[in-house]
């Protein structure tokens, strides 16, 4: 198990047992080298624990800590998890600023308890096979367990090509579940919580214990005065300086992603202010100039003395690399993003960096997607339905290039605007609009269906969303659907992580985020001016050129990276030849979405998301098929490599 | 083929990848039923342009022309009657 996820923690492989449960660990050195080694257990031998992560104001808590009578070991924040667990309880996470995902066995309790991060930054995984229950940052090191059965679900598969990801606690896999963001989870507690959240496994008893929350919509409308905004620009700026400062910690260097637009230009500002002109900043740069930001990435560099370093990906690179991203992301892709992400871990990997800060959760939490801007305007528009004026607006929110005739864009968003009060309306359009699932099989269709996946989704809503403004319910959506599910997995930690890189994101500071949920919707969101807030708070940081740059969203060329050579071999391999896994899907539409895109005319984002999440979807079940084996085999450690704890 | 067999191939080659169970009647919205999306619309504009031989000037592209297969095949009709 151990050995399948070594990419996650090359640099050190632990473990521990007793008569009841087994931990592992596979560690990425970043503080306290010498000292941090895991499973750690302390000095009373009561805990032990494996953790993946960063409590990134573990200073601050070993103060506290120590205070309070604790006495530390080591210079690490695993021991400080530790102590404070041993001080607060299962409640320790309140006191924690951080990303992390951990398995703490508790000998006195006979307990093992499981806790993940407020948005779900690290990945945990959990599945019952037999009369064990079975724990790991990746599934596939959970299937590596000998005589587990861990298959891929149609239903769930369904799910990801309709909503992009899985809604937690689910995964693609049949019975393996994620512990959703912000919960903690214990095993042989007495009562279970009410708030349970279903589909756990029984023999866990978890708790939500955070959840993103907004001002109720009669203070959220309310006027502000000049003086109240740039307050709130002040404090925002101050939370944003102390999130990039405490992300700073390591005792290896830390680079920046610089992709040139404003979030990673921001972090990158600030974080430069730390260094002497030595910050690195690791940017992508595509070979098909309709993508590359090279240029907005060289004005930051320059601008800040940051040192860019690039990394630039062809046609072929991309067409080539997309076949390894399935593996590490452990679930079918709607975009072709992940892929040049994954070469880009690579290029900071072989240069010796083991830690960037990244710009990611800044759109969602300052109010940054088009999504949004939709919600804005479709409200605006359902006041006066008959409207000639107030739809002219869409328009407003497509780039030029691809704007479509008005009169559709108005057909199409006025759908239901007599319902933008239904809960999941802001992202009913985008659902309706890109799924895939139309390719897999009707049993498929007809599981989806049957697993009222929306209905899920409104039942785990906090009791207080629908007083929350449209805005921030969209928000709350994007952020606990979208951004947890798909954008810090599949783009984040799962292709920062395949090549032993750790991703930190300070727009992801909790304090930072209760902070901006506190600024009422009209100044993030101003008129239809994306990030108001935030431009307000950092324009003295960047250049006046990528302040006012409309919101350019990172993407990766498509499906025609694929008529290259390595391209058209994958193609040829997953979804034209024979094999395992055509069951799932109605092969002749897959045929058809070939010939469509061979003939060169897959250009609506639609047909190339179908293309992209059929082919991952593919290459995901020969990965987790009648290639595992094979792939494992090759990943397993020999007995001598494994360092066991006897403390 | 006639106008309203090659548009409805066109539909269920194009945006239903051969399954003609999705487009359940002529009459249906196109935009309404999920067949295409918004972005969509310029792929059939293609289609009326390169397969039709049709122009299509900017005020014809309203639903009442293009939304469904019945006022795809009313829009064609009117436009190869007006052509000189």
């Amino acid at each position: 198990m151990i050995g399948v996820i070594r990419h996650r923690g090359p640099d050190e492989f632990g473990a521990w047992r007793n008569d009841r449960v087994f931990l592992g660990h596979a560690r990425l050195q970043i503080i306290d080298p010498q000292g941090g080694g895991q499973p750690l257990a302390c000095a009373e031998g009561r805990c032990h624990i494996t953790y993946n992560g960063e409590i990134f104001n573990y200073i601050e808590l070993t103060r506290q800590l120590a205070d309070l009578g604790h006495v530390f070991r080591t210079q690490s924040d695993t021991e400080v998890v530790v102590r404070a667990y041993l001080e607060w309880g299962p409640r320790c996470v309140d006191h924690f600023n951080g990303q992390f995902a951990f398995a703490l066995w508790d000998d006195r309790k006979q307990s093992l308890f499981l806790a993940r991060d407020r948005f779900g930054i690290c990945p945990l995984f959990v599945t019952v096979q037999g009369d064990t229950l079975l724990f790991a940052s990746e599934i596939k090191s959970l299937k590596a367990y000998p005589g587990a059965v861990v298959e891929l679900d149609a239903a769930a598969f369904a799910e990801v090509l309709t909503y992009w990801a899985n809604p937690a606690p689910g995964t693609v896999f049949k019975n393996v579940y994620q512990l959703p963001p912000g919960h903690i989870a214990t095993t042989g507690a007495a009562q279970r919580h009410r708030d349970n959240p279903g589909g756990l496994p029984a023999c866990l008893d978890a708790v939500r214990y955070w959840s993103p929350s907004f001002l109720p919509a009669e203070s959220d409308h309310r006027q502000l005065t000049a003086k109240e905004r740039a307050r709130m620009a002040g404090g925002l700026r101050e939370k944003l300086e102390n999130a990039v400062s405490i992300r700073l910690r390591a005792d290896v260097p830390v680079g920046t992603y610089l992709s040139g637009g404003l979030d990673s230009s921001v972090v990158t500002a600030l974080a430069a202010r730390h260094h002497a002109g030595d910050l690195r900043a690791f940017g992508l740069g595509f070979a098909d100039t309709d993508f590359d930001e090279r240029s907005w990435q060289q004005m930051m560099s320059e601008h800040v003395s940051a040192d860019l370093d690039t990394v630039v990906v062809g046609e072929a690179d991309l067409a080539e690399g997309f076949g390894a991203v399935p593996w590490h992301a452990e679930s079918p892709l709607p975009r072709s993003a992940p892929t040049p992400l994954l070469a880009l871990s690579r290029h900071v990997h072989d240069n010796n960096f083991k830690v960037v800060l990244t710009g990611e959760g800044a759109d969602e939490v300052l109010v940054g997607y088009n999504l949004f801007r939709e919600v804005k305007v479709r409200h605006f528009w359902s006041r006066q339905p008959d409207s000639l004026r107030r739809p002219r607006l869409l328009t407003r929110l497509y780039p030029h290039t691809e704007k479509p005739p008005l009169d559709f864009l108005r057909r199409f968003y006025g759908k239901d605007l007599d319902k933008l009060d239904e809960p999941l309306s802001s992202h009913r359009p985008r659902w309706r609009n890109t799924s895939a699932a139309g390719f897999l099989c009707p049993e498929a269709l007809e599981s989806l269906a049957a697993a009222g996946v929306e209905q899920r989704i409104e039942d785990d809503l906090p009791a207080e969303f629908q007083s929350w403004s449209p805005i921030s319910r969209a928000q709350y959506l994007e952020m606990t659907l979208f951004m947890s599910g798909y954008l810090l997995s599949s783009q984040g930690d799962r292709m920062l992580m395949a090549n032993s890189v750790e991703g930190r994101f300070p727009f992801l500071d909790h304090e930072l985020v209760e902070f901006a949920a506190g600024i009422p919707t009209a100044v993030k969101l101003q008129s239809l001016v994306e990030k108001a807030a935030l431009k307000s708070a950092v324009k003295d940081l960047v250049p006046a050129a990528i302040l006012d740059r409309p919101k350019y969203p990172f993407r990766a060329p498509g499906n025609k990276v694929f008529l290259t050579p390595a391209g058209e071999g994958l193609v040829t391999e997953n979804l034209l030849e024979d094999g395992a896994g055509w069951d799932l899907w109605q092969r002749s539409k897959v045929t058809a979405l070939v010939d469509k895109w061979r003939s060169d005319r897959l250009a609506s984002a639609r047909d190339d998301l179908s293309f992209l999440t059929v082919l991952s979807g593919r290459i995901l079940q020969a990965d987790f098929g009648q290639k595992f084996e094979q792939r494992v085999a090759v990943l397993a450690l020999q007995p001598e490599q494994i360092m066991w704890r006897t403390d | 083929m006639d106008t309203r067999n090659a548009v409805k191939d066109f539909i269920i080659r194009n945006f239903l990848f051969g399954d003609e169970s999705g487009l359940t009647s002529d009459s249906v919205s196109l935009l309404d039923s999920g067949i295409m999306d918004s972005i969509g619309v310029m792929e059939l504009v293609s289609f009326l342009e390169i397969d039709m031989k049709l122009e299509v000037p900017d005020t014809d592209l309203v639903p009442e022309n293009l939304d469904s297969v019945d006022n795809l095949v009313g829009y064609i009709n009117r436009r190869q009657e007006t052509r000189p």
